[in-house]
């Protein structure tokens, strides 16, 4: 392990050996994009949202420009990712107490938007969804639709890499030398192996998310991030064909959006201090499964498999509940702050996530004087290998259909077999970061089922000392992380068969393996 | 509706219960019990006393008496502060004499802690030891040479993982990788135990084994080394390989709980106890001179009159408390719980929290007999027992006592109990 040192002590020649050269390349007219990436993709709200591919209903109401954008880049997805996108469709429905006029008011703002809808008797709303409420009045179906967004940014990235990108994970952005309004090297930590390096940008992309406003910082520009926390809960079994809305204003607990196998309720929308403070609590999951339960009564009975929060950048306008902050994107050229070659691009939403990439992409390449177009409102996204088994219900297909009976199966919960650990495992060379077992959860469903890793945690770690991935004790130390990252969800929703299971855990992890004896102190 | 009649109901199938069906059984008292499969299935056969004491410094005892000395000293809370050491003794050797019977030995330190090998590598205290694994804690305080066996496709057991991880101070502990003869695809150590009925399966696989064993003296398999005849299977395993051979528990499902199982299965039925297998208690009305029970699941429904009542349903896992958003309810006969007020207390952010999660100390308060008290601190029924984890006050996973708290409780409730029914004749 080097030790650490600021670069600017080191003598040049040290220096240069770590050194990036972006932009300077052979071939002079192709250029090196490097993606930083400060923990590992999806860690952020990326990972943590919805997964719902809006038509635009909900944004009739209040903010008809939001709506279009949604329904404009939701048809576009769906042509173009069709992998990573269910076309569920998707209702919105209000129940004795809830608003009529705003009920009344939503076939026509949907017209207003060219957004499809389609009235249906309450009657036959649940027929078609037969958990929803008796008390359901009025029902209306649009076009959303369920994406994966672990697939979404697995599949982007690797499309990127085809495309000669490359990417870098566990590398957080440390400090920016800028001279004469442009910034002239990025100083970068690579944390997987504890040491520093630089990189010599002819332009530098701020995508940061929630922390989109501490790089700004560190250029010496400003972008007004109000940090908005997400709840959200995951069910054990999927309780809707259809993303399921309630036809209200914008409110806590409102949208149950299925995926796969499961269903996830949200969302809450919180301010919080600080873009670390990402985890949900049991209020916030009782509250809405109180309130949803409205909708949905199963919803209060139901297994819920654990809980997670994102959290959302919105860009600061003034006002002051954030729910009316507006959900676009902003893209800022912070030439006007002095620096030359930084933009900004944070806020909005999934949903419109490829139109904001194409907007800063068009503003990246003004400012570098070329003049080639954006080719992703046409060009479809290829499915990658890295990103396949992110998919529900993938993995038992290829298990039933390929391996057969001569494979393991180390998850039960989600039928993940010993062949697609190996498949990722061989995959992820670079992307390994500072724990493998963590970089196999982002990648698959493991430890995402009713067991939350209590089983599969152990059983791949396991696996992985077989395979020569892990040595010495360092496998304890990732099974204790990741069970630790599991237990954040958790938490918040210990009652009934989750606390059952969590007592079961708990007695094989700390009463037979002794695993909270384990650590620094040994 | 079938109807029965019993001396004592025991309500729950895990350790505690399965003690308190056999010492009243014991007893000469007529005993029905009721309940599903639970902690017995998950059992891994170690006998815990205390193992750490005071959780919140993490010490592992090498003396559980002098732990649980200072344990009752400590917190008058405790169910160890209602019981002496002859209690938790007396009911230790009841139990392990009735499955040494059954074929399922055991072996101790003389009044110590064993330190035996996990199947993560870690190492882990306990009172008594199955005998097929006691020989790991001589194998592991010599650093003996060794040869860790596992095996293609019995997940969750890797040599290499123990080897890494303790390899670092026992040098000569060695690992390697075989097949299973006659298996192949996934195992499971309920399969593999079968196979080895056969002693030219027990061949067959020290065939095997042998090429990699080198100098070693002692071999370490997964627990899989046999069912009720695992004696038997070590002991032959232990003439072919020519070292001692121990084994190591495994991930659930584990051998031992199919063992322990088919011990009570068998033994309990021998003494006369009837088990309503897979049944749960539905309803249960208290009158001054006993019980009336509904027990029921799939198919028959019960009724039964019992004179009294062990309450064994465990904590969360056995169902015997249910957690609910705002609250905890006890699940047969709505006994108070005792739990911080907040349920935002209930637990740590931790998971692995040096202190343990306060979910995991509530349950029912109880006096001296571990009689279940109402709110106002007067037991619920003069002849309403409770044993094991659904008594508060104790954290048996941190402190690594849960066989000997569910048989050290049983042993005094039955007593008491006995004693009752005895001069009511």
């Amino acid at each position: 392990m080097e030790r650490k040192t600021h670069a600017s002590e080191r003598p040049d020649h040290r220096r240069r050996r770590h050194r990036h050269r972006a932009g300077k390349r052979s071939r002079p007219t192709r250029r090196l994009l490097l993606l930083l990436e400060k923990r590992d993709l999806n860690a952020g709200a990326s990972g943590a949202n919805h997964g719902l591919l809006h038509s635009g209903g909900r944004y009739v109401s209040g903010d008809a420009e939001a709506a279009i954008e949604c329904r404009e880049e939701g048809d576009i997805l769906k042509r173009l990712a069709p992998q990573c996108i269910e076309e569920t469709a998707g209702l919105f429905v209000a129940v004795d107490g809830d608003d009529e006029t705003f009920a009344a008011d939503f076939p026509g703002n949907c017209k207003r938007c060219g957004i499809p809808c389609k009235e249906l008797d309450p009657a036959r709303a649940r027929e078609l969804e037969p958990y929803l409420s008796e008390r359901t009045f009025a029902a209306y179906e649009v076009q959303d639709g369920s994406i994966d967004p672990f697939m979404l940014a697995l599949d982007n990235v690797a499309h990127a890499v085809s495309l000669g990108a490359k990417t870098m994970r566990n590398a957080r952005v440390r400090s920016f030398d800028i001279e004469k309004g442009r910034i002239r090297r990025v100083h970068v930590t690579d944390e997987t192996e504890n040491r520093e390096f630089i990189v010599e940008p002819e332009l530098v992309v701020n995508a940061a998310g929630a922390w989109a406003g501490e790089i700004a910082t560190m250029a010496g520009a400003q972008v007004g991030v109000i940090c908005s926390k997400g709840t959200l809960l995951v069910t054990q079994d999927r309780l809707s064909t259809r993303v399921i809305n309630r036809l209200r204003k914008p409110s806590d607990g409102d949208i149950l959006v299925p995926g796969g196998t499961v269903s996830v309720l949200g969302t809450t929308s919180v301010r919080v201090p600080s873009p670390e403070d990402a985890t949900p609590t049991r209020e916030e999951c009782v509250r809405q499964v109180e309130d949803a339960a409205k909708m949905m009564p199963v919803l209060a009975s139901t297994r819920y498999i654990r809980a997670y929060a994102g959290i959302r950048p919105l860009i600061s306008l003034g006002g002051s509940d954030d729910r009316n902050v507006s959900r676009g994107f902003s893209l800022v050229n912070h030439d006007h702050e002095g620096i030359d070659n930084f933009i900004t691009i944070s806020g909005g939403k999934l949903t419109t996530y490829r139109l904001m990439a194409e907007k800063a992409a068009d503003l990246v390449c003004e400012k570098l004087g070329e003049n080639t177009p954006c080719r992703t409102r046409e060009e479809p996204l290829p499915a990658s290998v890295s990103g396949r088994w992110t998919e529900p219900g993938l993995a038992p297909r290829n298990f039933a259909a390929e391996t057969g009976r001569t494979d393991v199966m180390l998850c039960e919960c989600e039928l993940i077999s010993r062949s697609v650990i190996e498949e990722i495992t061989r995959n992820l060379e670079n992307m390994r970061g500072r724990s493998a077992l963590n970089a196999i959860g982002m990648r698959s469903r493991m430890g995402k089922g009713p067991c939350q890793g209590a089983f599969c945690g152990p059983r791949v770690t396991s696996y992985l000392y077989d395979r020569e991935v892990l040595s010495g004790t360092r496998g304890i130390e990732e099974l204790k992380s990741f069970i630790q990252r599991r237990w954040k969800g958790q938490k918040p929703i210990m009652w009934g068969r989750t606390a059952e299971q969590v007592e079961l855990q708990e007695a094989l992890h700390c009463a037979l393996l002794e695993l909270e004896l384990t650590g620094e102190d040994e | 509706m079938i109807e029965l009649k019993c001396d004592v109901m025991v309500i729950g199938a895990g350790h505690a219960g399965m003690a308190a069906a056999l010492f009243a059984a014991q007893r000469g008292l007529s005993v029905v019990q009721a309940g599903t499969t639970g902690g017995i299935d998950f059992g891994s056969g170690f006998i815990d006393v205390l193992g750490v004491h005071p959780v919140a410094e993490k010490r592992e005892l090498d003396e559980p008496w002098q732990g649980v000395a200072s344990l009752r000293a400590e917190s008058s809370e405790h169910p160890y502060a209602r019981l002496n050491r002859d209690d938790i003794t007396d009911g230790i050797n009841a139990f392990t004499d009735f499955l040494t019977a059954q074929g399922l030995a055991f072996q101790g330190n003389e009044g110590r802690n064993l330190r035996l090998p996990t199947p993560a590598g870690t190492t882990k205290r306990t009172y008594l030891a199955p005998a097929t694994m006691a020989p790991g804690a001589t194998a592991l305080r010599e650093k003996a040479p060794c040869l860790i066996v596992s095996f293609d496709g019995l997940k969750g057991f890797s040599g290499r993982q123990l080897t890494e991880t303790l390899g670092k101070n026992w040098p000569a502990l060695r690992s390697a990788i075989i097949t299973f003869p006659g298996l192949d695809g996934e195992l499971y150590p309920e399969h593999m135990a079968n196979a080895l009925a056969d002693p030219a399966r027990r061949k067959a696989l020290a065939e095997t084994v042998r090429p990699h064993l080198g100098d070693a003296r002692y071999a370490g398999f997964p627990a899989m080394l046999g069912v009720l005849d695992c004696a038997e299977v070590t002991r032959h395993m232990e003439e072919l390989l020519g070292v001692t051979v121990f084994e190591i528990p495994t991930l659930p499902p584990p051998i031992m709980g199919v063992r322990l199982r088919a011990a009570f299965d068998r033994g309990l039925h021998g003494l006369g106890v009837r088990t309503l297998s897979q049944k749960t208690v539905m309803t249960a009305r208290p009158s001054p001179d006993g019980f009336r029970f509904r027990a029921g699941g799939a198919r028959e429904e019960y009724a039964i009159s019992a004179r009294a009542a062990v309450l064994a349903t465990g904590r969360f896992f056995g169902k015997g408390i249910r957690q609910q958003t705002h609250d905890m309810r006890e699940t047969v006969f709505d006994l108070p719980v005792a739990r911080p007020a907040d349920p935002d207390d209930w637990y740590d952010d931790v998971f692995f929290s040096q202190n343990g999660h306060p979910a995991d100390r509530c349950g029912v308060l109880f006096d001296d007999d571990f009689r279940p008290l109402n709110d106002d601190g007067t037991p619920f029924h003069h002849r309403l027992h409770a044993a094991g984890a659904i008594l508060s006050g104790h954290d048996w996973i941190r402190e690594k006592s849960g066989t000997g708290l569910a048989v050290g409780t049983a042993w005094k409730a039955v007593n008491t109990l006995a004693k009752s029914l005895g001069e009511a004749g």
